[in-house]
């Protein structure tokens, strides 16, 4: 029965890809789907175009393909990368001229048509409401504030290029698990209405699409049992016809894939297990088999899938004001107290100095500042040190800065005091996130697939 | 006898939006079922009081022994808004394993 391995690829923009390597070398795959863009990315990248109109994308990937290639190229490894962030175009230009500097001859295709920020008007005008998906609210009170929108495009588009002869295929946003499903169903014969088939293949690709955290990484279990984590290797996915697949990692690397460890990525980000909804299928994860088969090797079997939504998911951002944010540390005896203190004084002098805020949060390191309301506070009044954090919400960045000038004074002028933490930090544009629906028709007529050689 | 649901289940949370889910592992097919006795939508609800603002969800995964928690505002607006150091709520699974559960009924 045939069968294609696939490696899991970076799982942030920022992640190494030295463990994608070890896959390459070790691991013997046919592809690489690799995912830069978290849900938050792709607000980066706007301040990137902003800046250029020839960026937009995630940087990361031609230093990556350029290490990558001279190994990946003997083997016939092909990539697909959701990379092109907001300017998959640019970022071919950028990688063809890249290539064509090394004299690599490759084919490289491209997906357009995820994203709908120009097309936000002609949406509306042909009924749809762009209304916020978790909480009903309409879209006017940020439509002049989006930063982008864009909707998470199925694994057809890629598939497409894959079939037109690319070697390496630059997308937007798409579901992050249809980087895996396409060269799935590019090889392995399966038809676009194989529900079970195509569940199988989404659960593939959500267990491989955040790197080590199928292997070992941000273990909630006994993370002291993890071996190696400082050569960790990334997951490896074999699949077969059939849709039965075994997730393992390059022989050599650390980490772990057992039970444990991909349970834990299977829920990740997941709401109802019977109906994860992707633009391909909709997932039941509730009749997933995992069972370990040998060392770092688990067999995945059994999901089912029913058709694929009439609507599509869209992700837009807008600008939603400002973080001021600052820190100061505090030893025993009383680091509590004078944290305490010294938090008073600031909130008092915010208001003296006329400081704008719509939220204001006070936070103790060291005490509360991650468990909040649930911290045991036990130890609260012998803490060995706590730095208090102090963060807002302005307008813009003039009046969050307004914070950051009020701290360094208590360092001679407050509780007796220890200094240290960063202090000031530079305020920070804040982005509110706005998923919304659209029927597939209209976002899908939009989609374009096109393959140019370097 | 009561019990931290830290010696009993490991868990995982992530983020989409304001909107956390939180899913809780069982060793075993009877811890699994005390659990799925014990850690009910309302003591789950009760116990993220003052960090969710909004509903909270459960959902029973038997095949993987574990349940699934899904938190509608709890994420001070989602994680590039957020004003918190954890503000990706990647610390609220642990925060979970702070309940204590009755062993016996």
């Amino acid at each position: 029965m045939k069968s294609i391995r696939i490696a899991g690829g970076l799982g942030f923009y920022g992640d190494s890809w030295r463990p994608v390597k070890a896959s390459i070398e070790r691991g013997n795959v046919q592809y690489v789907s690799s995912d830069h863009l978290a849900e938050l990315t792709l607000a980066i990248l706007q301040k990137d175009r902003q800046r250029d109109p020839n960026l937009g994308y995630t940087r990361d990937f031609a230093p990556m393909l350029l290490d990558l290639l001279p190994i990946a190229i003997p083997q016939g490894v092909k990539f697909i990368l959701n990379a092109g962030g907001l300017n998959p175009m640019a970022a071919r230009e950028a990688l063809l001229n890249a290539l064509r500097k090394f004299g690599i001859k490759l084919k490289v295709g491209v997906v357009l048509g995820d994203s709908v920020l120009e097309r936000l008007d002609e949406l509306q005008e042909t009924g749809v409401s762009l209304a916020h998906m978790d909480t009903g609210a309409g879209i006017a009170t940020v439509r002049d504030s989006l930063l982008f929108a864009s909707a998470y495009l199925g694994a057809r588009p890629l598939v497409e290029a894959l079939d037109a002869g690319a070697d390496i295929v630059l997308t937007g946003r798409v579901a992050d698990a249809a980087l895996f499903l396409a060269p799935m169903m590019h090889e392995l014969g399966w038809r676009w209405d194989d529900w079970d088939k195509l569940a199988q293949g989404i659960v593939v690709g959500h267990l491989l699409e955040c790197s080590g955290q199928a292997t070992g990484g941000n273990f909630g279990g006994d993370w002291r049992s993890i071996p190696d984590l400082a050569h960790i290797g990334y997951p490896i996915a074999e699949v077969w016809e059939n849709g039965d697949a075994v997730i393992s990692k390059a022989p050599g690397t650390g980490g772990r894939v057992n039970f444990d460890t991909l349970r834990e990525q299977l829920l990740y980000e997941v709401h109802d297990p019977q109906h994860y909804l992707t633009p391909d299928v909709d997932v039941d994860m509730t009749t997933v088999q995992l069972e370990e088969i040998a060392p770092d090797e688990v067999r995945v079997s059994g999901a089912t899938g029913r058709p694929a939504p009439e609507m599509l998911k869209i992700v837009a951002g807008y600008e939603d004001g400002v973080m001021g944010q600052a820190m100061l540390g505090y030893a025993w005896p009383d680091a509590l107290a004078k944290a305490q203190s010294a938090a008073q004084i600031i909130q008092q002098q915010m208001v003296e100095v006329g400081l704008k805020t719509e939220e204001v949060v006070v936070e103790y390191m060291g005490l509360d500042s991650i468990h909040g309301p649930l911290a045991d506070l036990t130890h609260a009044k012998n803490l060995n040190e706590v730095y208090l954090r102090i963060a807002v919400r302005c307008a813009d960045k003039k009046e969050a800065a307004k914070l950051g000038r009020l701290f360094p004074p208590l360092a001679l002028s407050g509780p007796p005091f220890i200094g240290g933490a960063g202090g000031m930090i530079e305020p920070r544009g804040l982005l509110g996130i706005w998923p919304t629906l659209a029927p597939r028709s209209v976002i899908e007529e939009y989609v374009r697939v096109s393959v140019e050689e370097s | 006898m009561k019990k931290q649901l830290v010696e009993l289940a490991h868990a995982r949370s992530g983020d989409k939006g304001d909107i956390a889910s939180i899913a809780l592992f069982a060793p075993d097919r009877t811890t699994y079922d005390l659990l799925v006795r014990e850690v009910t939508l309302e003591r789950v609800r009760a116990h993220f009081e003052g960090i969710v603002f909004g509903e909270v969800e459960r959902f029973e995964v038997p095949n993987v022994l574990a349940l699934n928690f899904v938190l509608h505002g709890a994420l001070n607006g989602g994680a590039s808004r957020s004003l918190r150091s954890d503000a990706l709520g990647k610390s609220l699974s642990s925060a979970l394993l702070r309940m204590e559960i009755g062993l016996h009924q």
